[in-house]
């Protein structure tokens, strides 16, 4: 690869490049929905006019907002455009309508706080670029910090400004992105890998399969900046067997990278090498774990072991190993082509940048957004998710999966940051945000998490293997209407030892949901006590 | 020793197990491939049986105990045959506070079956998954590998008849 290699792969994308455009938003949420079918019907009403030549008919990533899809962009030179619930029926108008006045029945505003309050970096070519198309990456700057960085920076230079942006692990613990690959950068092993932890296990988040499925290139391109860095030459992506589209587009963007030689050997004519390889995930959520999944790499049982030492001194085939999230990587490209001041800019002065976060649940706006860090949580909720579909009391946010907790509506206002959320008992997080009303019972929703952890547990400690049972018992007991009031104080006793006795992250983090909702909604405990009886969650007819 | 000695013999004569063996040899025949191999044998036959998972052990030299301990260790792999049709119902939890529990028992009030049983005709099987990651359509089920989001129970069950029977 040298300049002119990228070049041409630029021009490749210019060559493809009409007047008009129209984008079709073709992530699983969307494709669910019937996107492909109207992606075809598309493009045939455009081939069927002889417009081919005016206008291209793009397949593209995540436009964000799920709860309107599937969703079109119609692009022209001098205005942009984009349509809600878009069917086949309404391919021929839409089609019609290219470079014409615009189909105002099934127009999306974009200027609603759900897209003006977004600040995108991760997902800034998230429904721009054509996932399976590098040279469309390419034609929007891609692969450019990859390419500075070999040319012209040394990688401690890298690292410096991966160190100077402030950026903390997106996977949900928050550690500095910059320090651990100092750790993995001082190692003098002779063989170090980068690993990417694509294992989204939390129910109810789905940010890290939107960005694979939408601009998979992104985050190839901060894992080899990771490997520059830190000096690997081998580095595995894990990812979740649930997410077939996203394996697809992840397999075919590692090959036009091997093919364009930005991945392989002597990348970009320099002596840096860097090959990339999956390894599928099996259903097993303890594997977001970082040893864990390690351990699963190697193809044994994902069970974690304790740490020290930690992956970074010890990890895959017990050598140095850099293990970050899908979402930390797909930060590393702007950070390197913009500096680390410039990303530090963003987000408070403890959490820098911005955050992908999955709204989803009894919410009006489902779907993806990026915000910078610090942004009010009732900003979120209400202005950008619009409250609940019903127009009813929302009752609680939940983040951080079953590794977290659920804030009260009256809690809302608050910053979202990594320190913020810990104090009022919940985490980040991967990101995902599950909004709850009325309907929902506190203690219903405690035990449903507590059934996840418990069957997740991978039984190697006692504390989760055995705690995790019991406390789901104990919840069981208390929404059966079997349990005595003193159940409550040992509920109690059972989340301080499991959290504390643990093993892994799992266990020690499985307790948090009880802890937060006995610590809010203990009156719901206590009347489910006395007998009062939780109706099941319905589905209501004709949702959607 | 020549590649065309190195696997015993496969369990049959069935020529899919030649895709088995090309995932194995793309790993290196090393056990760190065990996971990669089972996914190959369950994506080529549909679930792990025990002569495969005996012909895995053996091919990869890796104690069957432990071929074992892999595949009941992660839910994605299935020791049982599967119905000709399946419906996976996402118990995530955008699904689960938007009814996903009522599918379920839809799904066993008509064909009598739960998560991870398959009707005595062998027509369906129903399964259920942590999380499909298609929270913005919840609930969602994965219909013979469609995903189908904003599902109403009458929805999905009208769905089934026309495509089951």
């Amino acid at each position: 690869m040298s300049t002119e290699e990228l070049i041409s792969l630029k021009n490749k994308a210019d060559l493809r490049r009409r007047p008009s455009r129209v984008c079709i938003c073709t992530a699983a949420s969307c494709q669910s929905i019937g996107a492909d079918r109207v992606h075809k019907a598309i493009e045939a009403e455009i081939a069927k006019t002889g417009r081919e030549p005016q206008v291209e008919v793009r397949a593209v990533g995540c436009m964000g907002l799920c709860s309107a899809g599937p969703l079109v962009r119609v692009e022209s030179e001098s205005s942009s455009v984009l349509y809600r619930n878009v069917t086949v029926e309404d391919a021929e108008t839409v089609a019609a309508s290219v470079g014409k006045a615009k189909v105002e029945r099934l127009v999306c505003r974009t200027d609603v706080p759900f897209f003006a309050r977004q600040h995108k970096v991760v997902l800034a070519n998230c429904g721009v670029v054509h996932p399976e198309r590098i040279e469309d990456y390419v034609a929007v700057g891609g692969y450019s910090a990859l390419y500075r960085a070999i040319t012209e920076m040394s990688p401690s230079e890298v690292l410096a400004e991966v160190t100077a942006s402030g950026l903390r692990g997106r996977g949900g613990a928050g550690y500095p992105t910059g320090l651990k690959w100092q750790t993995v950068a001082k190692s003098q092993d002779a063989t170090k890998y980068v690993v990417c932890n694509a294992d989204e296990g939390d129910p109810g988040a789905f940010m890290d399969r939107s960005v694979l499925e939408s601009d998979p290139h992104r985050v190839l391109e901060g894992m080899a900046l990771a490997a520059f860095a830190v000096g690997a030459k081998v580095g595995y992506v894990y990812v979740r067997a649930e997410y077939p589209l996203a394996i697809s587009r992840l397999r075919t963007a590692i090959r036009q990278a091997k093919a364009a030689n930005l991945l392989g050997q002597n990348v970009a004519g320099s002596r840096f090498e860097f090959t990339v390889d999956i390894r599928l995930g099996a259903g097993a959520f303890v594997c977001g774990e970082e040893t864990a999944l390690l351990a699963s790499i190697e193809g044994l049982r994902g069970q974690p072991r304790p740490r020290p030492p930690y992956p970074a001194e010890k990890g895959l085939f017990g050598r140095a190993t850099l293990i970050n999230n899908v979402e930390t990587f797909a930060n590393i490209a702007p950070i390197i082509e913009k500096g680390g001041a410039a990303f530090a800019a963003i987000g408070t002065e403890r959490s820098k940048g911005t955050k992908v976060f999955a709204l989803a649940g009894q919410i009006k706006n489902t779907g993806l957004i990026e915000v910078p860090m610090g942004i009010n949580l009732r900003e979120v909720v209400d202005d950008m998710g619009g409250g609940t579909p019903t127009g009813g009391k929302v009752k609680a946010v939940q983040t951080g999966g079953p590794s977290g907790g659920c804030i009260p509506y009256e809690h809302l206002d608050m910053p979202v940051d990594y320190d913020s959320l810990q104090k009022v008992g919940s985490i980040m997080g991967s990101g995902g945000m599950i909004v709850m009303d009325e309907s929902s019972n506190m203690v219903e929703v405690a035990r449903y998490f507590m059934e996840f952890s418990m069957s997740e547990s991978c039984g190697k400690c006692v504390p989760c293997r055995v705690g995790t049972y019991q406390m789901h018992e104990i919840l069981r007991r208390i929404l059966a209407g079997q349990a005595a009031p003193s159940d409550l104080a040992l509920l109690e006793e059972l989340t301080r030892t499991v959290g504390e006795a643990s093993l892994c992250g799992l266990g020690q983090s499985a307790p948090n949901p009880i802890k937060s909702t006995l610590r809010y909604y203990r009156a719901e405990y206590e009347a489910v006590l006395r007998g009062s009886r939780p109706s099941m969650p319905m589905t209501e007819e004709g949702v959607g | 020793m020549s590649p065309q000695t190195l696997y015993p013999e496969p369990p049959t004569e069935d020529k899919r197990w030649k895709i088995v063996n090309t995932t194995m040899r793309r790993n290196g025949n090393d056990s760190h491939a065990l996971i990669e191999t089972l996914h190959s044998v369950q994506e080529t036959f549909g679930y792990l049986d025990e002569d495969g998972l005996r012909y895995v052990a053996k091919s990869l030299r890796t104690p069957l105990s432990k071929v074992y301990g892999v595949a009941t260790f992660y839910h994605f792999f299935t020791l049982k045959p599967q119905g000709e049709h399946s419906c996976v119902v996402c118990t995530g939890t955008a699904c689960h506070i938007k009814g996903a529990e009522t599918i379920l028992k839809a799904l066993k009030d008509k064909y009598g079956i739960s998560p991870g049983e398959t009707t005595e005709d062998n027509k369906l099987s129903v399964l259920s998954a942590r999380c499909i990651g298609s929270c913005g359509l919840s609930p969602a089920v994965v219909l013979d590998g469609n995903v189908m989001g904003n599902l109403s129970v009458s929805t999905l069950l009208a769905r089934m008849d026309k495509e089951i029977g």
